[in-house]
């Protein structure tokens, strides 16, 4: 509050809350994006990001390295996806409700061991000050911009090559848009897709460990309030791509920082409403861009949920 | 193995066991669920073991404080009205094939609702404000979860998203609606509705300390089960979900249907809002959102979304649910444990499905023939 630059306090805050909320959606957005594009849908992120959130936080403080408990977060992240894939491989079963299921499970399990975790305080994950030429402080702190969302970038980046370019990529889709193409082609889509399922849980457990790790930056029970159910909403919104996908977070991201930014400068009259912006925001856009004839643009074709 | 069966004509080659034919297919929706939860609870102990601690103290903990005594029996079966309703939101939909997962947001509306009532009410007799105040839980939980329904036919919104979306909406405008308009100036720590006065209250069932909302909820089951399993509105709702399009040629009303099914699902949930306020809190207030329409899920899953046998599974989980306090104080353990054993319970209940068909000992054709 040292400099004041008025009405401008708003929009600053609300950018850097945005890069500092998208990050979470980021990653679980680009795990989806993964797992949907080979024909599953996993409803249990959610979960997985607040199980990754609290055992990174744990691992981060018993080891005493926040990038220790990054990797123990997508480690756990692995195995939940794993869980998912290996269930929904068998015949007969919903993958929307084991997803829901899988959900509780997560959660269940991180308030659980989370207990001990509440209290004591890990390291955090190190930011880089991109706001250096600014030297306007609000300017300064929102550019204040956290190393896993830089990787984050170069991750959607990747993760869209892949899906363009690569054999990998092209496996990826075709399992994701035709179980029989695949068999005819010789590949077994229940493996890849089990394969697509444990990386995109992988992806859910790194977002997990950034809101434990660097923000809001400490474990409690209510760390997630549906930004990975929010992320799973988003993907269809990004028309399963993994470039949309970093917008619509960075978008899903200013949304959750309205009502911080309008408390910041004093604007506190109702602001539980504020805080229901990003899910009115996720429901809003997915009424505009779903089709009541169900054949959505970009949508893989083994995917239940547009079936 | 169908001609087979054809082929037997009664009286002539008939087994002894052909009584058992029609019992078999039943048998299998009975047995597997029931083989599925003692997995569950067999995980579950495990799990327990591998942190170090006593699965038969658990147990046992467990039946002493949900059934154990005609106290623990009141306790169990005065949380079990709201798991009726929560689970009924649930089945409904999944009728015609859609999985609705926003119950708690119609039954937190429903309550807040209830609560803005009773203060409008206030000095009305019970027997116009009572019904009243029903009528509005309701009717919020219907629009609530119909409007799911809605989105989901007219725009192809996905229902599972949308309804848990609404569900933190709702969670979010009953937080808004308790804590800025309808706040009692005079609730100070913990931001409530204006309590209800003594005539605008649900009593008790005589000669039991259990609101009347478990007889209604009771009544609801079966009139569900009348209504979906007993009328040609059931059967055209099954056959919507089963698919679609079939319904559409057949020149069933589909949309109709989608609505008419979530608003009802909606309209129970939003009854549980109602008696958790107007029976339990007496006012509204963020207590409102304790999980019921979770947990309904998992009722309505393990019921295999049939309203009576929703019965027997929601008074075992409000049981469980009602001994997480003793168990927490007296074997130490946190107080998520409930919680984990209710989503192990639900993983392996999932995991069952795929074992349907499976065993011919289910197969009527086995009793009939061989």
């Amino acid at each position: 509050m040292s400099t004041d630059i008025g009405a401008w306090a708003v929009p600053v805050a609300i950018l850097g809350g945005a890069i500092r909320v998208s990050t979470p959606f980021l990653f679980v957005s680009l795990g989806e994006v993964l797992t949907e594009r080979s024909g599953r849908i996993n409803l249990g992120l959610e979960g997985t990001l607040v199980f990754g959130a609290m055992s990174g936080y744990a691992v981060a403080y018993l080891s005493g390295s926040a990038w220790l408990g990054v990797l123990a977060a997508a480690l756990a992240g692995t195995l939940f996806g794993l869980l998912h894939g290996l269930i929904c491989s068998l015949p007969k079963v919903n993958d929307i409700a084991v997803g829901i299921s899988l959900m509780l499970l997560g959660t269940g399990l991180a308030f659980f061991f989370g207990t001990a975790f509440v209290q004591p305080v890990a390291p955090h994950l190190p930011s880089i000050p991109l706001g250096w030429w600014s030297d306007i402080p609000q300017l300064q702190a929102a550019l204040r911009v956290n190393v896993l969302f830089l990787i984050g970038i170069v991750l959607a980046l990747l993760l869209a090559w892949m899906l363009k370019t690569t054999r990998v990529g092209l496996i990826l889709r075709v399992v994701g848009d035709s179980t029989d193409a695949a068999r005819a082609m010789g590949l077994r889509p229940n493996l890849i897709r089990i394969a697509a399922t444990a990386t995109g849980g992988a992806f859910a457990g790194v977002g997990g460990a950034y809101l434990s790790l660097f923000y809001p930056g400490s474990w409690s029970e209510g760390i997630s309030s549906g930004q990975g159910l929010m992320a799973v909403a988003l993907v269809i919104f990004a028309r399963w791509d993994p470039i949309k996908a970093f917008w619509a977070a960075l978008l899903f991201g200013g949304a959750g920082a309205l009502g911080p930014a309008l408390q910041s400068v004093g604007i506190a009259k109702g602001y539980y409403l504020y805080y229901a912006a990003p899910y009115v925001l996720t429901l809003g856009v997915l009424i505009a861009t779903s089709s009541p004839n169900r054949a959505t643009t970009g949508a893989p074709g083994e995917l239940s949920i547009t079936k | 193995m169908a001609e087979q069966s054809v082929t037997m004509a009664p009286g002539t080659g008939g087994r002894r066991t052909e009584w058992l034919a029609p019992l078999a297919r039943r048998a299998e929706g009975v047995v597997l669920p029931v083989a599925a939860l003692i997995a569950g609870f067999a995980l579950f102990a495990l799990f327990l073991l591998m942190l170090g601690k006593s699965p038969v103290d658990f147990y046992e903990l467990v039946y002493k404080a949900g059934f154990g005594t005609a106290f623990s029996w009141q306790n169990t079966l005065s949380r079990a009205a709201p798991l009726l309703f929560a689970a009924l939101c649930v089945a409904l939909p999944a009728r015609l094939g859609l999985v609705v997962i926003g119950g708690e947001g119609a039954i937190v509306l429903g309550g807040t609702a209830t609560g803005a009532l009773g203060v409008c009410l206030a000095g009305t007799p019970g027997v116009v404000g009572l019904p009243l105040m029903a009528l509005g839980g309701a009717l919020t939980g219907a629009l609530w979860i119909g409007a799911v329904g809605a989105l989901r036919h007219y725009r192809g919104v996905n229902e599972t998203i949308a309804s848990l979306l609404m569900a933190y909406i709702g969670i979010a405008l009953m937080n808004f609606l308790v804590e800025g308009p309808l706040r009692d100036p005079a609730s100070l720590n913990k931001p409530s509705t204006a309590p209800l006065p003594r005539s605008l209250q649900v009593g008790d069932i005589p000669g039991m300390d259990v609101h009347w909302g478990l007889i209604v909820a009771l009544v609801c089951c079966v009139l569900t089960w009348v209504l979906i399993e007993r009328t040609s509105w059931g059967f055209a709702a099954r056959i919507a979900g089963g698919n679609v399009r079939a319904a559409q040629v057949q020149g069933l009303p589909v949309g109709r249907l989608i609505v008419g099914f979530t608003a009802l699902g909606g309209a129970f949930a939003g009854l549980a809002g109602f008696y958790e306020v107007a029976a339990v809190q007496g006012s509204a207030n963020a207590s409102l959102a304790a999980g019921y329409g979770y947990t309904g899920i998992l009722i309505a899953f393990l019921a295999r979304q049939n309203p009576l046998a929703i019965i027997p599974v929601a008074i075992l989980l409000a049981g469980f649910e009602a001994s997480s306090g003793l168990v927490q104080r007296r074997m130490d353990l946190p107080d998520a444990t409930i919680l984990v054993l209710k989503a192990v319970v639900f993983v392996v209940i999932l995991v069952s499905d795929t074992l349907y068909g499976r065993f011919r000992l289910f197969s009527p054709e086995r009793w009939r023939t061989r």
